[in-house]
């Protein structure tokens, strides 16, 4: 019998196999060779490319190399969603490895935020986990912690440290029994096609009346396109960590297995494959 | 422990039980009459019914209560006819008791009441003294009065032998009258007159006989009496005994200890003093004035140490300063709420019934240290029945309709008793309820319509008026009460009723003999409808068209059998909430849901999607080494031993086949010179924590300093970082042997005699012939919990008995206690909670002066100590065994003490390291006497209590792991000593339904049971049993055959694996039964096989394991060592050696699930023999564990 542990394992060990290539557009002095790395999943992208980036400024000249950026597909990748979510809601079902274009030039700034160092990714993830647990206990979790507690969460994603992670992260996963969940879950409902970036409002795990809240509750009242009619095909797939729970998965067991290192639960609504 | 259940009666005298999980009350079914009041306790309830005459419900249970009646045959020798009964005129009775003196005849054996029944008919006892006597079961001596002994001699004059003949109480889980007749024989002829109150308590005050306890009742005249001898075996007790009282009393109240107050006509109270041990009535009464000046009390309640009281204008009080030497307390507290009545319950609880609203309110917050609580909560549980009603409102809109018609008779009928329980009539068994009582009557009333059938009822009460009043009256105040709810609710029951108000005591009821009568024939059903029941009928009928929604109106409340303490969780008071959560023990249904197997499935889809292709690819981020460090203390491994400071670090990284390693740095100063001292996370064999009341400390162990009986000790500052640290070095090393999840189902599992629990996965290699893996390198790893003894079998099916008895199952978990987090599973942890009693000795010393006195010789030993006498242990310096514990009571003299002692607790010798009896004889120039009190401690683990019977011992069948069972044979001992057989236990469901009780002359202490369904079992005189023909089919066999012990000596523990059979004796010596074979599975004789041993655990590849004590270390001796036999083959099954592992401090060891048997290698020069560890290289593990072996293979 596989165990609720293993999960966790399987949601931060996943990794994305990705081919980073230089776009055309960028100068070089000799042919740029692609980049092949397994990213991880929860993580995000300025924090793991270190090595991108070294490979393609071999070839460049150091005038020709200011921010890096990557673009899939005609959209720039937004370095402050994980990266399996980038994947799950632009890439998911095409062919791995995952082709991303890489940019030094132009950036795109309406579309992205700069992130000159890591500490902004840190400052970044440590906000998310503030507003995750404010949401889940009022922040009083968090506030407990150490100035420590938090280092050690983020060296945790940082040098991918599962144990170190989640030695600390479990007990922002805590909740009092009575209560039987958190006092709401930070969830957030991303589309490909939408204006707004995604959708957060307030929903709690459990119903007044005591009945416990699926994901499928979550979505009839946040979007309630998504979920397929009755008697209709299905137009659009609910993907968290490159699956599609079924609807009826409590929605609290979701936000303590297959929530991000942000403590969010990222999830992609995108269209049905048609097939 | 028993199930617990809070009682309570309506006012319409139905009786309601409330369990702390449950949110709604059940209706007891079996309550034939109305019942007034109830007090309840573990195992049995008593109650006062609306005849005034005292019920007692003894609660059904797997376990029946047998009582052994016995008398002696005696016969003596003559040359003419050799033994026969013709006895010389100076001896004793042909039949008799032990002594002799009292004659006794078979057929002079009565049963004492209705309620008991004959097991089967008289035989002879053919065990003497543990040992098998000849056929006739006759023991010779030379004269009467002498010893006897089981062998003829030529001197032997006289003989006698046993006859014994067991009965049993029968009615159970009914209210069965007690009946007055067994009056005290000193006051011939005084009955009590009818009760009107009652309270029973006293069962921690002595815990011998076994379940004694004091019930209290107050007569309507207002005496108070004593119900003589009620225990466990005798649960009617025999007579009743008046106790004087300065004035007429109305109400009493007893609590668990020795606390006992009763409330005066006048509104004084009264304290009962002097109830003790030898005195469980008291000697005399104090008197306490009433807490209000202007108003008198009108109802007491107390409970170990509190005193609740109530006035007469509703007013509750806490009465300050009570303890067991001061049972009358030093003054009274006004307290918040306004009750009618309270009850103390287990653990000092208090419940109430509002005045205000009649709903039962709960104490929040009583605790040890604020016995007072903090503030009145109603429950708001249901009545079984109110919300199916409520649900099928059209239904009984529809009968409603129905009321008013004049056609539909039937169905008036049927949804009369809708309000309670809408059951199909005739569902109930053998015992009608009150509504087919109602039914019956009402069957008796030829044409039933609303308005008729309401008016003759009315004007039937009418008729009757005295009749009615015996089922309400009750002392005025109350009576006052209840008229005002009555109003409200039931106009038509005050109309019939006479002016009632008046203190008329209803002694004078007329047909209250008559109404007797009728009850003790127990035809609730008859048609003559007696008061009772037509009462019922109106009631029930009047309540209707108030709809189920009216919260119920109580009368009365008992938690006497509601254990209850401040961890416990209620869910009394959200009866909106569905309660759908049913604790089955098989794998729950969220485990199997079909989302969380989707979410497996699609992730390890994932994963292969998404990875398998491109393992190639460089990971993104490197792995790299991570740090965690800290100071703690260390004891240093040389002299002078002591404490010194260290910083302790643990590294971790990734080794190169993806594991995860380890080292443990341990930095220290030596000469102003710093040095460390190091440990690869996977030579650990074993963490265990050693909780003192001084230090945190938990001790290293890798397979070297087993053998040297020397751990790396560690001291850290706090509980919490101590439980930190084990818990991340157990992650780590786990990860680092490949160990993730639940143990396997061949687990090897182990206790501590601090109760901790340990367990190893076994491999292949750990029973490998002839050179298996030496047991020091196996690697333990603790699971939550805390138990004294563990058994399992290779199915997975694993129970524990706690140090308190509680039975308890695993779950299939892992972690609990201090894992948290990612090192425990997240279902299948349950609170786990545990008592024992630290003891200390109180030593004197007596002079020609001042006999007895504390001030001992110079040479002795301290007068306060431990058992020894080595150890100063006073009451004020006794530390708990761990901070995990809590203290549960005060310092108390145990009386359970082998040997026996005095009326005071003391035992007597000549001097100090002797044995001590329980007389005082003119040599004995010391005595001491042993001090007990009980702690608790509370933690979390893997376990589910498996109630309400406590055990002592249990057993299930070995096997192969292969093996196909439907039910797995499990037996168990309970702590009274009955052989139980447990039914129904499956793979899925390893709790099983219900015990089965299998009869024995003698209570037992060991029992095992064998691969062929062999069962052996120890009694506690130490006579060894086989039972006979038991199988599959008959998995309780038929009968004991008395097996001969090994010759002086008295076995203790019995353990049998496939064929082989081992036992232990009281001294410590190992046995091997000789001769076994399939056609005669008793054996032949008892084989020495070693000394030193503790206990035995012979697995189903008959591999012997022992708890081995003084086992030479290079530093120590050590007691309680996991020990494992060498040279064990199948034609060799005694073995040849010890192998030696992990302790001391082991209690027990089970290797009953490992069934893995080593692959048959035919060059013993690839084993290369027991190396030792040092030998291996650094830095690859000692032990390699195929992925087969670890929690994973259940995975795939």
């Amino acid at each position: 019998m596989a165990d609720d542990k293993d999960v966790l394992r399987d949601v931060w060990f996943g990794r994305i196999p990705t081919c980073f290539t230089l776009h055309q557009d960028e100068v070089t002095e000799r042919e740029a060779e692609p980049f092949y790395l397994l990213l991880p999943r929860v993580s995000y992208l300025t924090l793991v490319t270190d090595k991108v980036k070294k490979h393609f400024q071999k070839v460049m000249k150091p005038d020709d190399v200011e921010e890096m950026w990557f673009e899939y597909e005609g959209t720039a990748l937004k370095w402050h969603y994980p990266i399996g979510l980038l994947y799950d809601l632009h890439a998911s079902n095409t062919a791995l490895p995952w082709s991303i274009f890489v940019h030094f030039k132009n950036f795109p700034l309406q579309d992205l935020l700069h992130c000159p160092s890591n500490s902004v990714i840190e400052a970044h993830f440590m906000s998310c986990i503030k507003e995750a647990d404010a949401l889940k206990h009022k922040g009083a979790v968090v506030n407990e912690m150490q100035k420590k507690d938090h280092k050690q969460l983020w060296m945790g994603l940082q040098n991918d440290k599962f144990d170190q992670f989640w030695a600390m992260n479990r007990k922002l996963m805590e909740y009092p029994i009575e209560e039987r969940g958190f006092r709401y879950i930070p969830f957030r409902i991303y589309q490909p096609t939408s204006d707004r970036p995604f959708i957060q409002k307030l929903f709690r795990p459990v119903s007044p009346d005591g009945h416990v809240h699926t994901l499928g509750d979550l979505l009839k009242e946040m979007l309630p396109a998504a979920i397929p009619k009755d008697n209709e095909k299905k137009k659009y797939q609910v993907v968290i960590h490159g699956i599609e729970p079924m609807l009826e998965t409590p929605i609290q067991w979701l936000s303590e297995h297959l929530s991000h290192p942000d403590n969010f639960l990222h999830i992609s609504i995108i269209p049905a494959q048609c097939d | 422990m028993p199930s617990s259940l809070l009682w309570a009666v309506d006012v319409f005298g139905r009786v309601y039980s409330l369990s702390p999980t449950s949110q709604q009350w059940d209706l007891c079914k079996e309550a034939q009459l109305e019942i007034k009041r109830i007090t309840a306790t573990q195992q049995c309830c008593w109650a006062i019914a609306c005849d005034h005459q005292i019920y007692l419900n003894v609660y059904a249970s797997d376990v029946p209560i047998r009582y052994q009646e016995e008398t002696y045959e005696n016969q003596r020798w003559n040359p003419m006819d050799g033994f026969s009964d013709r006895l010389l005129p100076s001896d004793r009775w042909q039949w008799s008791d032990v002594t002799g003196l009292k004659h006794q005849p078979l057929d002079s054996f009565r049963l004492p009441s209705d309620n008991w029944e004959w097991e089967a008919d008289w035989y002879v006892d053919e065990n003497f003294g543990g040992e098998a006597t000849e056929k006739a079961g006759w023991t010779y001596a030379i004269d009467f009065p002498a010893s006897y002994t089981k062998d003829k001699k030529w001197n032997s004059c006289v003989r006698r032998r046993r006859w014994i003949r067991f009965r049993r109480y029968k009615a159970r889980d009914t209210w069965a009258k007690v009946r007055p007749r067994e009056v005290s024989s000193e006051l011939p002829g005084s009955l009590p007159d009818p009760f009107s109150d009652i309270s029973c308590g006293g069962w921690e005050i002595t815990e011998e006989p076994m379940g004694l306890i004091s019930l209290w009742a107050v007569t309507l005249q207002g005496k108070v009496w004593f119900r003589e001898d009620i225990h466990h075996q005798n649960p009617e007790g025999s007579a009743w005994v008046e106790v004087q009282c300065p004035g007429e009393v109305v109400q009493i109240s007893c609590g668990p200890g020795d606390l006992v107050w009763a409330v005066m006509w006048e509104g004084h109270l009264l304290v009962r003093e002097g109830i003790g041990r030898d005195c469980p009535k008291g000697t005399s009464w104090a008197e306490v004035q009433s807490p209000s000046p202007e108003f008198g009390a009108i109802h007491v309640a107390v409970g170990v140490s509190v005193v609740w009281a109530v006035t007469k204008d509703r007013k509750v009080w806490f009465r300050r300063g009570i303890n067991s030497h001061n049972p009358c307390g030093s003054g009274w507290i006004s307290m918040v709420g306004e009750m009618v009545m309270i009850d103390v319950g287990v653990n000092d609880q208090v419940w109430g019934i509002s005045s205000e609203d009649r709903a039962v309110y709960f104490r929040q917050g009583v605790t040890s240290s604020e016995l007072s609580g903090k503030a009145w909560r109603a429950l708001t549980s249901l009545r079984d029945g109110d919300r199916s009603s409520s649900r099928s409102s059209a239904g009984s809109l529809a009968s409603a309709g129905c009321f008013f018609s004049n056609e539909v008779t039937v169905q008036s009928q049927g949804s009369v008793p809708g309000d309670m329980d809408m059951e199909p009539e005739g569902a109930s068994g053998g015992n009608p309820d009150p509504q087919e009582q109602a039914d019956a009557s009402k069957r008796r009333i030829p044409k039933v319509t609303s308005d008729s059938f309401i008016s003759e009822l009315v004007s039937d009460r009418e008729g009757q008026p005295e009749k009615h009043e015996g089922t309400v009256v009750a002392p005025i105040p109350e009576e006052e009460a209840e008229t005002e709810q009555e109003v409200k609710v039931a106009p038509a029951v005050v109309l019939s009723r006479s002016p009632s108000g008046r203190p008329d005591h209803a002694w004078s009821n007329v047909d209250l003999e008559e109404a007797q009568g009728r009850l003790a024939v127990g035809c609730p059903a008859s048609d003559t409808g007696d008061s009772c029941s037509l009462s019922s009928v109106a009631t029930y009928n009047l309540d209707e068209p108030y709809g189920a929604d009216d919260h119920p109106i109580w009368a009365w409340v008992n938690g006497g059998s509601c254990v209850v303490d401040s961890h416990s969780q209620l869910n009394w008071f959200n009866s909106g909430v569905s309660s759908a959560q049913s604790m089955s023990l098989s794998v729950s249904p969220a485990q199997t849901a079909a989302w969380r197997k989707q979410i497996f499935e699609q992730l390890s889809e994932r994963s292969k999607r998404e990875m398998e292709n491109f393992r190639h690819y460089e990971q993104a981020v490197e792995q790299a080494v991570w740090v965690k460090k800290g100071t703690m203390q260390w004891w240093r491994d040389w002299k002078p031993y002591k404490w010194v400071d260290v910083h302790f670090a643990l590294e971790q990284f990734c080794g190169t086949d993806g594991n995860k390693e380890g080292i443990i740095f341990i930095y220290y100063t030596f000469n102003d010179e710093k040095k460390y001292l190091h440990t690869f996370i996977n030579e650990v064999t074993i963490l265990v924590p050693v909780l003192s009341d001084s230090k945190h400390t938990f001790a290293i162990y890798t397979p070297e300093r087993t053998k040297q009986r020397w751990p790396i000790r560690l001291a850290v500052a706090t509980e919490q970082e101590m439980h930190d640290w084990l818990a991340l070095l157990s992650v780590s090393c786990c990860d680092s042997r490949g160990i993730q999840g639940p143990p396997c189902k061949q687990a090897i599992w182990s206790v501590t005699c601090k109760g901790d629990i340990f367990v190893s996965e076994p491999t292949p290699s750990l029973e490998a012939s002839p050179y298996p893996m030496p047991c020091d390198q196996m690697y333990w790893h603790q699971i939550g919990g805390h138990l004294r003894v563990i058994e399992c079998n290779s199915l997975g099916v694993v129970w524990g008995i706690g140090y308190d008895h509680t039975a308890w199952v695993y779950t299939g978990g892992y972690g609990g206690g201090f894992f948290q987090g990612l090192a425990s599973s997240t279902d299948n942890i349950y609170t786990q909670t545990d008592t024992k009693s630290v003891y200390i000795y109180e030593n004197q010393r007596w002079n020609p002066v001042t006999g007895y006195t504390n001030r001992g010789l110079p040479t002795d030993r301290y007068m306060w100590s431990d058992a020894s006498g080595l150890q100063e242990c006073t009451k004020e310096n006794t530390k708990l065994p761990s901070p995990q514990w809590a203290w549960v009571n005060d310092w108390t003299v145990d009386y359970n003490v082998s040997g026996g002692t005095d009326k005071e607790g003391w035992q007597y010798a000549a001097d100090f390291p002797t044995s001590f009896h329980g007389s005082k004889t003119l040599k004995d120039f010391v005595r001491r006497r042993r001090w007990a009190r009980k702690c608790k401690l509370t933690t979390t683990g893997p376990w589910k209590e498996v109630p309400p019977i406590p055990l002592s011992e249990i057993t299930t069948l070995p096997c192969m792991a292969a093996s196909r069972m439907e039910h797995v044979p499990l037996w168990a001992i309970s702590s009274k000593g009955d052989v139980l057989c447990r039914l129904d236990v499956t793979v899925q469901a390893p709790a099983g339904t219900s015990w089965l009780h299998v009869g024995t002359d003698q209570p037992f202490k060991s029992i095992c049971i064998g691969s062929a369904h062999q069962v052996w079992a120890i009694a506690r005189d130490g006579s060894v049993f086989y039972r006979g023909s038991v199988s599959p089919q008959n998995p309780a066999g038929d009968c004991w055959y008395h097996i001969p012990s090994p010759p002086r000596q008295k076995l203790k523990q019995v353990s049998v694996g496939r064929t082989s059979v081992y036992a232990v004796d009281e001294n410590g010596n190992l046995w091997f039964r000789q001769g076994l074979t399939p056609s005669y599975p008793q054996g032949s004789s008892w084989e020495h096989i070693s000394t030193n041993v503790r206990k035995v655990s012979v697995g189903p590849l008959d591999q012997v394991w022992i708890i081995a004590d003084k086992v030479q270390g290079s530093h120590s001796l050590s007691c309680g060592t996991v020990c494992r036999r060498l040279g064990v083959l199948p034609m060799e099954p005694k073995g040849l050696s010890w192998d030696y592992g992990i302790g001391g401090g082991w209690e027990h060891i089970t290797v009953r699930g490992n069934s893995t048997e080593a692959p048959r290698i035919s060059m013993p020069s690839m084993v290369g023999g027991p190396t030792p560890a040092s030998g291996a290289p650094r830095g690859t593990p000692p032990v390699s564990i195929p992925d087969v072996m670890n929690g994973n293979a259940v995975r795939s």
